[in-house]
């Protein structure tokens, strides 16, 4: 089959981002449900794109940036279409889209270094471990989006200035009950993630929590979620201030998933990942 | 068959005029039989709100028809006729169908984009239906103005915008709290715009209404009349514990609650949203209230500012709109159009059918006795070949409609096959 599995999820991606920018400007409901199905569509054939490059390797393959870039927005359409089938935000489709999209097409984009894969990356218990791991932050990334709109429809509404989004977006109330849920399913998968890959690093490395800067960012977003989700409990957080928290958290998130790995080297960092043959 | 409208509206009438006519509608059933009896009326729709009266009818005879409801008009003995020659407009045809889409749609309405005008008119519809005044052409007329009229508004932003400051402040609260179902809403002190805005949050589903007043009496007197509680004004603070929504009007000289007043009661009522809407002048609330986190505020002008932005985006949306109604008299008219060949499509079969039994007839006495079956196959026979002959025909009817001369391949069709014996070549157009 080839590349073309991979071809046809980024077509379906970029057909659904047209059709739900479509949808933002011009509000037709059938163009929105056409951005779901053609999303829909292409997760399908982006997990069939995933199985058979598990099948070919023996094990889920993110050994690089761009494998990893491949599954994280594999959680993001997965995380989305979850989210739209109990609690549909229209318009979180216009930035969720693109975003898949964009992700894919820099899947693309980097060229596949090859090299053997280091035998730590191709355990099953490792990929439930990035599994998880990406999941939440797919839901967290949501949160994320949910925060942006609740920040420019915060404002319009504060300083009574209604431009062109205060139609398009839906209520606050909606958006702070989409923080909400993308923090009480983000959260508990961000700790099983990050509790998975402790147990294994004891398994193979022998410490739990080895300082490595992956791990240092990632309980850092950890923390920043803690406290907002502690708060929303028991004082009542939300709003403005837990949009903001949701971005700060995800923007550390981003800073782990991209930084550490490209940068801060550390065991986890996809450079440690492939020896050179 | 040809549409005429004749009317008069707010713009081209003085309301004492309207009122005149608006009463001869009121005895509907007197004024159908009135004009049914007329023949040159052939289906007929009539409509009137406080801003308009208008009769619709088809006919074949245009200028009879305006002649009679300008007749009708004129009669009443409360008008006179120099007053409602300049007060009545006609429209007919293109512009007719083109007139009442607007009408329905809204565009022609003192308040553009008002959702009442089409419940209005679906009601004259059922009036006409009642007194069987219309027939096929207006009842398809009408239906596609309904249709029209909801396309428009599905379509366009007319109704989307809040033009009256109680309707402003409820479509704010929607963008805050998505639905007002079960929200407390809290009026403090009472006056006309208050109690309008009162009136829109209930009709969105606001669950429970609380009335503060300085006189617990009137208070009372409140409560009862929107189903709601009352308590007095020093109450107020404890009130907001349980608030969703405050609407203030008051005729107090200072602020009734200020910014460290409700900055305490978010930290108790867990940061839910709160909404002021302040219509006093002097205004009862401090305007650092809206610095508060989840706390809006607004006053007297932000809202007036809101009412008057979306003036300006109705009529923005109402350009939008009257394209679509151009588009769909177009399609209406089409289908008008089509209509005009029917009876000549009925001609030509009948003339076929008339041929094919009177040969077959010939034939079958010269054959003797057939069997059934043979019967059968010489009816079949001559049957499929005068349909196979006329079809062509049917289909250059139905497709080649020039749109400026639309009557000339009638007329062709109806010559050629001589379907108007007793008329002059040229002469027949329709039946």
């Amino acid at each position: 089959m080839g590349n073309s599995l991979i071809y046809l999820t980024l077509l379906a991606y970029f057909g659904a981002t047209g059709l739900w920018l479509g949808f933002f400007l011009a509000q037709r409901e059938n163009l929105c449900l056409g951005g779901v199905w053609l999303l829909g569509t292409g997760l399908v054939f982006h997990t069939l794109e995933l199985i058979s490059r598990t099948w070919a390797a023996g094990y889920l393959p993110v050994a690089t940036f761009g494998q990893a870039l491949l599954v994280s927005a594999w959680a993001l359409v997965a995380a989305f279409l979850f989210l739209y089938w109990r609690f549909p935000i229209k318009v979180l489709g216009a930035l969720t889209a693109p975003l898949a999209a964009l992700m894919v097409s820099g899947t693309l984009i980097l060229h596949p270094e090859h090299g053997a894969v280091s035998p730590m990356l191709q355990s099953l218990w490792l990929t439930f471990h990035i599994i998880l791991a990406l999941l939440g932050n797919a839901a967290l990334t949501l949160a994320f989006l949910g925060g942006i709109f609740y920040l420019v429809q915060e404002r319009q509404l504060k300083q009574k200035k209604f431009g062109f989004f205060y139609r398009r977006l839906p209520s606050l109330e909606q958006l702070d009950g989409l923080n909400y849920w993308c923090l009480t399913i983000g959260f508990p998968l961000l700790t099983a993630g990050i509790i998975s890959g402790s147990l294994y690093a004891q398994y193979t490395l022998g410490s739990f929590w080895n300082w490595d800067p992956k791990e240092i960012l990632t309980l850092i977003a950890w923390l920043i979620y803690a406290v907002l989700l502690h708060e929303r409990l028991t004082v009542g957080w939300r709003g403005r201030r837990a949009a903001l928290l949701a971005i700060c958290g995800f923007l550390v998130l981003v800073a782990t998933f991209v930084g550490a790995n490209l940068w801060f080297g550390g065991y986890h960092s996809f450079a440690s990942f492939l020896t050179q043959p | 068959m040809n549409l005429v409208l004749l009317g008069l509206n707010h713009k081209t009438a003085p309301v004492a005029l309207r009122e005149k006519l608006a009463g001869l509608v009121t005895d509907v059933a007197g004024t159908y039989a009135d004009l049914k009896a007329r023949p040159e009326l052939q289906e007929l729709v009539l409509y009137s709100t406080c801003n308009r009266v208008e009769v619709l009818c088809a006919t074949e005879t245009p200028e009879d028809a305006l002649r009679r409801l300008r007749d009708f008009f004129s009669h009443l003995p409360e008008a006179s006729l120099d007053e409602l020659d300049k007060s009545l407009y006609t429209h007919q045809d293109r512009d007719a169908v083109q007139h009442l889409f607007r009408v329905a749609a809204s565009l022609d309405s003192l308040v553009v984009g008002e959702p009442q005008i089409l419940g209005q008119i679906k009601e004259a519809y059922r009036q006409a239906t009642d007194h069987r005044a219309t027939g096929p052409i207006l009842n398809r007329l009408l239906h596609k103005t309904f249709s029209v009229a909801k396309r428009v508004r599905r379509e366009t932003g007319i109704g989307d915008y809040a033009v009256n400051i109680s309707y402003a402040a409820v479509t704010l609260g929607r963008k805050i709290f998505g639905s007002l179902a079960g929200k407390t809403a809290v009026l403090v002190g009472a006056g006309e715009m208050a109690e309008l805005a009162v009136e829109h949050l209930k009709g969105d589903g606001v669950g429970r209404i609380i009335i503060a007043n300085r006189t617990l009496e009137r208070g009372l007197e409140l409560a009862q009349r929107f189903g709601g509680e009352a308590v007095s004004l020093e109450e107020l603070p404890d009130q907001l514990l349980f608030a969703d929504i405050i609407i203030s009007s008051t005729g107090s000289p200072q602020y009734l609650l200020t910014r460290d007043q409700v900055k305490g009661v978010m930290r108790r009522r867990k940061h839910k949203p709160l909404f002021f809407i302040d219509i006093a002048v002097p205004r009862d609330l401090d305007p650092a209230i809206n610095d508060l986190d989840n706390v809006y505020l607004y006053n007297i002008d932000d809202l007036k500012e809101v009412v008057e932005i979306n003036w300006q985006r109705r009529h923005q949306e109402a350009v939008k709109a009257e394209r679509l109604v151009a588009e769909e008299t177009l399609k209406f008219l089409d289908w008008l159009e089509t209509l005009a060949v029917y009876p000549t499509i009925i001609s030509l079969k009948e003339k076929a059918d008339r041929i094919c039994e009177a040969e077959l007839d010939k034939t079958l006495k010269q054959l003797g006795p057939l069997t059934e079956e043979q019967r059968q196959a010489l009816e079949v026979l001559t049957h499929s070949i005068s349909q196979k002959l006329i079809h062509d025909p049917i289909l250059f009817l139905k497709g080649n409609q020039h749109p400026e001369r639309p009557t000339q391949s009638l007329d062709l069709v109806r010559r050629l096959f001589n379907l108007d014996p007793d008329r002059e070549a040229g002469a027949a157009e329709e039946e």
